[in-house]
């Protein structure tokens, strides 16, 4: 961990850093003097922004503080100056004043206490960012530092709930492996947290990637200043000129005009920038088919035979009880809906060069990084419903969401899609899955009936699978293990061969008489399950061999920790524990 | 202990701790049967010779169970087979090791045995080697964790 800013490696010198630094103090004086000729990642502490206290929950203390005082002002002045000149039995008035006016200081001061606690926990609560750790101090009494490595980072998420979105702010979620293993900056300024992830993401990515980007961010920042648009820049580069201050600091009043602007530019942009990543790797999903494919859910399956069940019964017995139990169940019901509606609204998803970017969200809106090899397998599913439409959804196993409130979306690589649409998010996801051969099989594992390139289960596994004997089957390809099975609800499941934990080949009694076995990969928990529990014995133990010596082959030549940094550099430290 | 590629088996003082642990769940159910009896149900005699049954037989198949156990240590993972009825083969590359615990539980300790439970990224992996000799035990730990020191790989 390096103090310095410009020490981070022996490539990168002095020069370098002074041309960031100009960059920084030219993009138009942002911020007070801690700011100067720095960024957020310059190895130095910064606090959080400035509306984090309320947005934190400090709002709710100062509505009521407000509250209390309009309602109670002029008891709290009668009772402090005394002099009661009302009408009435005036002792009996005053008693009570006194006693209202003891309660209403009580209340005062409690909450004056809560607010500056909500400000000495936003004093307190600072991070930085250094070449190899990310770290967050917080806490008044309790104090915690949180450190993390940055070449553990599982993936970068940016939240803008919808009330912290009107104050341009921006939560950032830096995910490592493990449970609630995260790093949380909530809040950073909106542009800020942008920067930030992209920062962060740069170092993470290694030494060369970040040497590239800033002789680009050089170039870009000189184009930028020049007044002229940055046509289709590789790198995510955050452009916006002006941009809000990061964190503390007051905005200077001629600032204020063009904050505001940029507050409704930020509220109503795309959640990704179109320059920042190719228009042609966008999925774009039309609120229609969104609606659709709620409609069209298992949920909904769900929902009429429950509703189905109760109208039967309120047939046979009492009515009054069933409408008890169906209007809540409706309401919860449309709740779901709508819930779900408006978290996969503006959907998007994009390829970056530090991985895949998924946006979604209507109002309060997240946004996903995944840098490459973190996503740990992939699944590829047809709900029953979906299937004359032709759509699929895409969910993923990810280390360091798992587990949390958040993990439905967070999961989710593709809400609702048609075949065309997967084989693009596919190939972002996963990079060797876009070749020609792959992408036959690919195709072969979404709808073929049977073979298309997979090994698929002999006759004889009919009594396990009844239906789908033909299409339950295994491929493997350079990178990747390839599982298919399903008949009605067809699924196609990928895991890199990097990202495999363990590999486990089983046999029931039903298989030892069939003469099968059973296949699994074990990955970081999450929705997908690869496993495949009909393979033919001699070739299922044969794909076992193949695939224990492909996959520690895999994991050895993976490099994707700091995935864009030289080969033979050897960056990642060898034998550090996580 | 070194890489060599044998299946090594379980001691056979495992079958010590096997024989325990089948007595004590037989006597469980046997147990979950009693009240039954007491309160003269018709089916509590025969729920308690279905659970005696039980018993007998897991404790007539705990030798198989033992021998059936069994581990290897190949070039580039270890391998970890168990089970008669539901037979399984983990591999776990060696570089994908996260931790190794030794755990010992009463009879084995009495025993002088350990076991050696591998922990990955995945939960589902749960490969664990019982009926370690403390020796074989501690000199295996140690050596699977220079493996995957000098085999790290990121998750």
């Amino acid at each position: 961990m390096s103090e310095q800013p410009g020490d981070g490696g022996p490539i990168q010198g002095g020069p370098i850093q002074g041309g960031l630094s100009q960059g920084a103090t030219g993009h138009g004086g942002q911020g007070g003097p801690r700011q100067a000729g720095t960024d957020l990642t310059d190895g130095e502490w910064h606090r959080l922004h400035p509306a984090t206290p309320l947005l934190r929950g400090g709002i709710v203390l100062i509505a009521v503080l407000g509250f209390v005082i309009a309602n109670f002002r002029e008891r709290l002045v009668d009772w402090v100056f005394g002099a009661p000149d009302l009408p009435g039995d005036p002792l009996q008035t005053a008693y009570e004043r006194g006693q209202i006016g003891w309660l209403g200081l009580i209340v005062v001061g409690a909450l004056v206490i809560g607010i500056a606690g909500f400000y000495l926990s936003w004093r307190t609560h600072s991070f930085r960012v250094g070449d190899d750790v990310v770290e967050v101090r917080s806490g008044i009494l309790f104090r915690t530092h949180r450190r993390a490595r940055l070449d553990r980072i599982q993936g970068i998420g940016i939240d803008r709930p919808v009330f912290a979105r009107l104050f341009g702010a921006a939560k950032l979620d830096i995910s490592v492996a493990g449970q609630d293993a995260k790093v949380q900056l909530a809040y950073l300024g909106s542009a800020g947290a942008d920067r930030l992830r992209r920062d962060v993401l740069v170092l993470a990515s290694g030494l060369q990637a970040r040497e590239q980007v800033e002789a680009e961010e050089r170039t870009a920042d000189a184009l930028g200043q020049a007044g002229g648009q940055v046509p289709g820049v590789q790198v995510p580069g955050e452009q916006v000129p002006g941009g809000v201050p990061a964190q503390a600091g007051a905005v200077p009043p001629q600032q204020r005009e063009r904050l505001v602007n940029q507050r409704m530019r930020e509220l109503l942009a795309p959640e990704l920038d179109p320059t920042l990543a190719a228009p042609e790797s966008v999925v774009r999903i039309p609120p229609g088919r969104l609606i659709a494919s709620l409609v069209l859910s298992g949920f909904t399956i769900g929902l009429l035979v429950v509703a189905a069940v109760l109208v039967t019964t309120s047939m046979l017995g009492d009515r009054l009880f069933v409408v008890f139990l169906l209007l809540p169940g409706a309401a919860a019901a449309f709740g779901y809906y709508g819930r779900r509606f408006t978290k996969s609204l503006r959907y998007s998803i994009a390829g970056t060069p530090d991985g895949v970017r998924v946006g979604f969200g209507l109002l309060s809106t997240s946004n996903d990084t995944l840098p490459p090899g973190r996503i740990h397998a992939i699944e590829v599913s047809q709900p029953l419903l979906w299937r004359p439409v032709g759509w699929w959804m895409i969910r993923i196993n990810r280390a360091g969401a798992a587990g949390e409130g958040s993990a439905q979306s967070s999961t989710t690589m593709l809400p609702v899609g048609t075949i065309d649409d997967v084989r693009k998010v596919l190939g972002l996801l996963l990079p060797g899955l876009a070749g020609e051969h792959t992408r036959g099989l690919v195709l072969a594992g979404l709808v073929a009936r049977e073979g298309g390139g997979f090994d698929d289960a002999p006759r004889r596994a009919w009594p396990i699978r009844p239906l789908s004997w033909r299409r339950t089957g295994t491929a493997l390809t350079d990178d990747a293990i390839l599982i298919r099975t399903g008949f009605i609800w067809r699924r196609l499941m990928v895991v890199p061969l990097a990202r495999v934990q363990s590999l486990r080949l089983s046999q029931g009694p039903l298989q030892r008489m069939l003469d099968l076995v059973g296949l699994t990969a074990h990955t970081v928990s999450g929705p997908v399950r690869a496993t495949v529990d009909a393979v033919d014995r001699e070739r299922g133990t044969a794909a076992f061999e193949l695939w224990t010596v492909r996959v520690d082959a895999a994991g050895a030549a993976d490099r994707t920790q700091r995935w864009a940094a030289p080969p033979t550099t050897p960056t990642t430290p060898e034998g550090d524990p996580r | 202990m070194t890489v060599t590629g044998e299946w090594h088996g379980v001691s056979p003082k495992y079958l010590g701790v096997e024989v325990v642990s089948s007595i004590i769940g037989g006597l469980v159910l046997a147990a979950v049967t009693v009240p039954f009896i007491l309160n003269g149900s018709w089916f509590g005699w025969p729920a308690l010779a279905v659970a005696v049954v039980i018993g007998l037989t897991t404790l007539a198949l705990a030798p198989r169970r033992v021998r059936s156990i069994g581990y290897r240590l190949r070039d580039d993972d270890l391998e970890f087979k168990r089970g008669i009825m539901f037979h399984r083969v983990v591999s776990v590359p060696y570089g994908r090791m996260q931790l190794i615990d030794v755990n010992r539980g009463p009879v084995a300790r009495a025993l002088g045995l350990a076991e050696l439970k591998f922990v990955t990224a995945a939960a589902a992996t749960g490969v664990t080697i019982p009926g370690l000799v403390d020796a074989e035990a501690t000199a295996l730990r140690d050596e699977l964790v220079a493996l995957a020191e000098s085999r790290r790989v990121g998750l």
